[in-house]
């Protein structure tokens, strides 16, 4: 095995391009223990440790740019307050080890349907920024960056370099079920966030279907039915057909994590749950405004 | 927090009853400590094993050659190659080295290789071809059961079938007739020991013709017992060390990778080192026998017991293991630490191809303790009783009989450590406090609640275990000690065979001779073969046996100094002797074994009661739970190491409390779908609570300096605790551990 370490995102890119076999490698999370398992025997490893100015973030035009390889604990100590959902779902991923090393950009590269950090980007309308040394960079919405079970929209001469997405503007909330109360894999996990300025609602599904993926449906019935002007309460019956209608856009399968009639379920309470949070911060911050 | 009601004096030099702090621990804090799976020499080739991939399949033919001719590759070998017997096992020799023309589990042995690198040795494993025909497998325990079964070993599936009665059920299966009734019928899945530290050894052949093994082992004269007849060898050239343990609970009395690493190494002649990691730990150890149980409870209108009829099915899946043990358990102490007056029990333990069950703390106790306290809670709810108040009026004490008949001759003060129990303060309710943390309610930093959703419930359970090993086995321990003066002062040497698996057994030893000799510097030496056996690191016999031993080697050393005379010194007399070193075996009371037809017969050394009361905070729309505290009353008999006393009892709860929640090997068809850490949970820091104990000393006279053995008591009550906690927040059945989200939320 090969072990490539460039200096520079130039050279990185120069290597991808030369080699696209080449398996990059941040925090090593995902891909050590593939290899250590012997599930995956790349010949090249791309080493993305030197390359600085990937675990580094910036705000250009009020939209803000982190480095795919910035770890979860700097996530958790540097955004939380402009990523809230970012960061709770990075409190949820592994151990505090985990949580040092790996990153948001290797949660995309692995690109699991349960990596913790898809929901909140759906959710926050984030898009994946990747290069490639033929064809430069581009940026993928992340609704059209995952594409399957491990899949991603990302070519094989590219390499994922930052995610971007708009600081918080209203509340965001991630949940996510495991069988124990922590360092555990989701067995389905839920994001919301709310944008009052568009009066719109993000959603982010993780764990219950191919790829992580967004609860349209949910998002634009909700997004009517709140009441955004006012500090009403939430009716009952729409924070319900809220939970039916996120349940309804998972496509969950049984697993030794968990059954498909347990995620749809719990989905359900999951999103009643955190759209009540979620509103209750947002009239708060109203009254308080 | 803990109390203890006698006061122990702890003396000063690190005699028994001190807090003495065990060698291994900040080593393995820092991960400094050297396990087995750090043993290293410099010229070693790496051992790798080719598994099954089948659940039951004939073995048509294994084709080496391609393996063979991988450069680095120094050894392939099947079971042609095993040099003498060709199977082993603890109490039946029904488990072949390497499989021979069929394979019973999905994971069982194959071939071995031995090669210059890790890597090398596992592609060449990989490169071996194995044709195999599958064959229907047998993996449901009550299909076993049925004469038409197809046998997987001569003879049949039933490995032991043990029946107790007593009073009427001496004459027939006809209950007495009772005020209340109740009927159930619980589930135990397979519960895995997941020790952090997977098996690995390293063999290293000597000019004599034998083998030097350091492995990491529970008991090593019975691994050499089962080696050498492998080997060919004479036991005396099968020398065995101990190397660093990495967690035991059972996992480790049957052999894995011992004779394959000796095999590789009388082979090529050289050092060889085996290493399994995660996945194949799961296919390399036995696991706990998973139990389907029938219960039928008979009370009066008082709640006091008539009867006790229960079926208890044990899946001892491909092998023997200890199964015949772990039924005689089951039967045994199926009834409970209660006074019943008619007991009808049929244990089973039966094969299947699933993967072997054998020892796992609590060993058949925990399985039936699940039964018979789930049936408890509901024969209180039947009488209109407290579940703390049902257990009092039915239990045993002092001169009270088990199901077996045997007496109970040793402070047995159930009632009252109930009624402590129950009188400790109840802890804070997380989900009742202002602003929660979410640490403390069930999802933890998942976030799944802010307090929606979340009931409390409160939950009591006791448990039964017997200490040491049962039925008739010459259960004995050996100890070497000398005493001699090193650098002008006074030493001592103690030299056990006994294996220290992380439970603080070589810090005990210490202590025990210290108090015994009066002597600060004690040195307690590596466990080999070179003393005598020490039995098993099992049946939390340690301390009482190999404690024993040391205490009886220590004063037969004592007896020889005293011939000189009391006025000498240590110092004085050591200076005119030179070293004095006596080796003394100690055994405990005889015991006896089961009636075959009645069960009847002082089958168990000693008894051991700890009971538990659990709080938890259940989260009901999603069925997440937080067991918010657990609190234990367990008596020891005597307090030898308070520290190392109280680590046991929490590690022994908290295994308790995976079994209730989290953890099982799940299976499909034989097959094991979670052999990782990802996919079979253990309990985090977040799952299991503070802990309230109480630690009782009432001493048992028979045993030495009084004690109780201690490691597994509290591995029974813990889970029926938990659960009984559940079903009072939930008010469901939960038939069945561990108890899953969506039993909860989608019942």
């Amino acid at each position: 095995m090969e072990f490539l370490r460039p200096a520079s995102w130039a050279e990185a890119l120069e290597l991808k391009a030369e080699y696209p076999d080449a398996v990059p490698i941040q925090g090593g999370t995902d891909v050590m223990v593939e290899i250590n398992f012997d599930l995956r025997r790349p010949a090249r490893l791309l080493d993305l440790n030197p390359v600085a100015e990937l675990s580094r973030w910036s705000t250009t035009g009020g939209v803000l740019r982190v480095g795919a390889g910035m770890t979860y604990t700097s996530l958790i100590r540097e955004l939380s307050a402009d990523l809230p959902g970012l960061a709770q779902a990075s409190r949820t991923v592994g151990s505090p080890q985990i949580r040092n090393r790996g990153s948001v950009g290797g949660n995309l590269g692995a690109a699991s349907p349960a990596g913790d950090s898809h929901p909140p980007l759906l959710a926050a309308d984030a898009e994946i920024e990747v290069e490639s040394r033929a064809r430069g960079s581009r940026l993928i919405p992340a609704t059209a960056f995952y594409q399957g079970v491990k899949r991603s929209a990302l070519a094989p001469d590219e390499l994922i370099r930052a995610f971007h997405v708009a600081p918080a503007t209203g509340p965001q909330y991630f949940s996510k079920i495991g069988t124990r109360n922590a360092m555990v894999i989701a067995v389905c996990s839920f994001a919301i966030a709310l944008h009052p300025r568009r009066r719109a609602v993000g959603t982010g599904i993780g764990s219950a279907a191919p790829t992580p993926r967004r609860a349209g449906a949910a998002e634009e019935y909700i997004a009517a039915e709140l009441d955004w002007d006012s500090r009403a309460a939430l009716d009952p019956r729409v924070v319900a057909r809220f939970g039916e209608l996120v349940a309804q856009a998972a496509s969950p399968i049984d697993d030794v994590r968990g059954t498909a009639d347990y995620r749809r379920h719990a989905l359900g309470v999951l999103a009643r749950r955190t759209l009540t949070w979620a509103w209750h911060e947002h009239m708060r911050e109203r009254t308080t405004t | 927090m803990t109390t203890s009601k006698a006061t122990t004096s702890a003396n000063t030099f690190g005699g028994i009853g001190g807090n003495l702090p065990r060698p291994d621990g900040t080593l393995k804090v820092r991960g400094e400590f050297a396990y087995s799976s750090d043993l290293w020499l410099e010229d070693m080739l790496w051992g790798a094993t080719l598994r099954s991939p089948h659940v039951r399949a004939r073995i048509l033919g294994i084709d080496l050659t391609e393996a063979i001719a991988m450069p680095g590759v120094h050894a392939v070998l099947t079971h042609d190659d095993v040099p003498g017997e060709k199977h082993y096992g603890l109490d039946r020799r029904d488990q072949p080295v390497l499989a021979v023309d069929q394979v019973r589990y999905q994971g069982e042995a194959v071939a071995i290789v031995a090669a210059d690198h890790p890597e090398t040795a596992r592609r060449a494993a990989k490169a071996i071809k194995v044709s195999y025909e599958p064959l229907p497998p047998v993996v449901d325990p009550a299909w076993a059961l049925d004469p038409a079964s197809p046998p997987i070993h001569p003879g049949g599936n039933v490995v032991r079938r043990q029946p107790v009665r007593t009073g009427v059920f001496l004459d027939g299966p006809g209950a007495p007739p009772a005020d209340v009734v109740v009927v159930g019928e619980y589930e135990v899945g397979m519960q895995d020991q997941a020790f952090l530290g997977p098996e690995s050894g390293l063999a290293v052949p000597a000019e004599d013709g034998g083998v030097d093994l350091y492995i990491a082992t529970q008991w090593l004269h019975v691994d050499r017992d089962q080696l050498a007849p492998c080997l060919g060898l004479p036991p005396e050239l099968v020398r065995l060390t101990l190397a660093g343990v990495g967690g035991a609970f059972g996992a480790r009395e049957d052999l894995s990778m011992q004779v394959h690493a000796c095999m590789l190494a009388l082979r090529t002649g050289r050092p060889v080192k085996i290493v399994y990691d995660r996945q194949e730990s799961f296919f390399g150890h036995v696991h706990r026998h998973p139990a389907r149980m029938r219960y039928e409870h008979g009370a009066d209108a008082d709640g006091r017991l008539v009867y006790v009829k229960a079926e208890i099915l044990l899946d001892g899946g491909a092998y023997c293991s200890s199964s015949l043990a772990v039924v005689g358990n089951a039967a045994s102490l199926g009834a409970g630490p209660y006074e019943v007056p008619n007991i009808h029990i049929d244990a089973y333990g039966v094969y299947t191809n699933n993967p072997p069950c054998g020892a796992m703390r609590g060993f058949g106790a925990v399985q039936a303790c699940f039964g018979y306290e789930s049936q408890m809670d509901r024969l209180a709810a039947a009488c209109g009783l407290s579940p703390v108040e049902i257990r009092i009026r039915n239990a045993v004490s002092e001169g009270s009989r088990i199901a077996t008949g045997q007496l109970v001759d040793t402070p047995a003060p159930l009632a009252e450590m109930l009624a402590e129990l129950a009188a400790m303060p109840m802890p804070d309710l997380p989900a009742e406090r202002p602003g929660p943390d979410l640490r403390d309610l069930p999802g933890g930093v998942s976030q799944t609640t802010r307090g929606e959703g979340v009931r409390h419930g409160v939950g009591y359970a006791v448990g039964l275990k017997n200490i040491c090993y049962s039925e008739g086995f010459d259960d004995y321990s050996t100890a070497r000690v000398r005493v001699e003066l090193l650098g002008g002062k006074p030493h001592v040497l103690v030299h056990t065979a006994a294996a220290e698996v992380g439970q603080g057994l070589v810090t005990v030893l210490a202590q025990i001779a210290r108090t015994e000799l009066g002597v600060a510097n004690v040195t307690v030496a590596p466990a080999d073969t070179r003393v005598g056996s020490a039995g098993s690191s099992s049946a939390s016999r340690q301390s009482y046996m190999t404690g024993g031993a040391v205490r009886a080697a220590c004063a037969a050393v004592r007896d020889r100094l005293a011939a000189h005379g009391p006025a000498e010194s240590l110092t004085e007399i050591l200076a005119l002797t030179g070293p004095i070193e006596e080796t003394r075996e100690y055994r405990h009371r005889p015991t006896f074994p089961m009636d075959p037809f009645t069960g009847q017969g002082d089958s168990h050394t000693q008894l051991a009661l700890c009971v538990h009361r659990a709080v938890v905070a259940v989260d009901v729309e999603l069925g997440l739970v937080k067991t918010v505290e657990l609190a234990a009353v367990q008596d020891v008999g005597r307090i030898l190491n308070p520290i190392a006393l109280e680590g046991q009892i929490h590690g022994a709860s908290a295994q308790g409390l995976g079994l209730a929640l989290m953890e099982e090997i799940q299976m499909e068809g034989g097959r094991v779908l979670n052999p990782s850490f990802t996919d079979y949970l253990i309990p985090t820091i977040l799952d299991m609570p503070p802990m309230r104990l109480s630690i009782l000393e009432h001493p048992d006279p028979h045993a030495p300096y009084g004690l109780r053995g201690a490691g597994e008591p509290a591995t029974l009550s813990s889970t029926p605790a938990i659960v009984a906690a559940v079903r009072n927040a939930t008010g469901l059945e939960l038939p069945r551990v561990p108890i899953r989200p969506e039993h909860i939320a989608l019942t």
